[in-house]
């Protein structure tokens, strides 16, 4: 399996969720489409991860497994910073729905009243 | 054909469909689910890509957590009814053509030079288990980890402060 099938992929997913944010207005749908390309993103870095996988193998390499999981520890950490962007995000969109008792975006496009 | 090509192709299409549901339906709550759908797709790749780790914290937190926290705000706010008329056509339009457009952009964009083959005659072994990633996590990555919990701490106290009725 060529690594381009995965790189695909994940442009796909995520071209999706950008085409999710530009036509949408509800709020939370957009935040979805947030997650939905973070997701693409840390497909490809797995990815990336097993083709350094497969040329260490291949150049014989001594330290295979440290070369592998550079790119699995930074999902990780993406994964981290997605829970929290989450957690803060979500709190303003109900802080937005608890004011205007809405959550579409044309309505909030000033940030005062 | 062999298993892993169509275990891939099912997987993506499923991925695929699923994402493109997500910005199609107009009730939120269906988009959670398909969303919730596309997640476990994308699990189902990181096992293929021998990140078993990574396709249970996956589970754990995408398809457990966060999107129990997606649709826990949705019903509070009583979001769950078809709403959001669409009045401007052009802007829908130019959007997904704009959209469009980067996504071929991109799909140009990331190829890479030179053809690699992967997961083929490959045994994988142990790169994605815990054992590999935790000492990796825990020597060269423990400054990270350990800012990484602080800026749990700050979303945590942030969310409350947010949430609050003042």
């Amino acid at each position: 399996m060529p690594i381009e099938y995965y790189t695909f992929l994940a442009c796909i997913i995520f071209g999706i969720g950008v085409i999710g944010v530009l036509t949408r207005r509800n709020a939370i749908i957009i935040f979805m489409c947030i997650e939905l390309m973070l997701n693409a993103v840390n497909l490809l870095l797995v990815a990336f991860s097993k083709m350094h996988y497969a040329k260490a193998v291949a150049s014989g390499q001594q330290d295979i497994l440290t070369a592998a999981s550079e790119g699995q520890l930074f999902v990780f950490f993406i994964m981290v910073v997605a829970a929290v962007e989450v957690s803060v995000g979500l709190a303003i969109i109900v802080m937005m729905y608890r004011n205007t008792h809405n959550v579409d975006i044309n309505f909030l496009n000033r940030l005062k009243n | 054909m062999t298993t892993q090509q169509i275990i891939f192709w099912f997987l993506s299409v499923v991925a695929v469909f699923c994402a493109i549901m997500v910005i199609t339906r107009k009730n939120p709550v269906f988009s959670v689910l398909y969303l919730i759908i596309t997640f476990f797709a994308i699990s189902g790749h990181y096992i293929l890509l021998n990140a078993q780790f990574l396709a249970i914290v996956n589970v754990i937190v995408y398809a457990g957590a966060i999107m129990v926290l997606f649709l826990f705000v949705l019903m509070l706010m009583n979001l769950n009814k078809e709403s959001e008329p669409q009045k401007n056509k052009y802007m829908l339009w130019s959007g997904a053509i704009a959209g469009g457009m980067l996504m071929l952009v991109l799909i140009d964009a990331v190829r890479p030079e030179q053809k690699v083959q992967i997961y083929d005659g490959l045994s994988g072994g142990d790169v994605g288990l815990v054992k590999n990633l935790g000492t990796r996590l825990f020597t060269d990555y423990l400054v990270p980890f350990e800012i990484s919990s602080i800026l749990f701490l700050s979303a945590m106290i942030g969310a409350v402060v947010i949430g609050k009725k003042d």
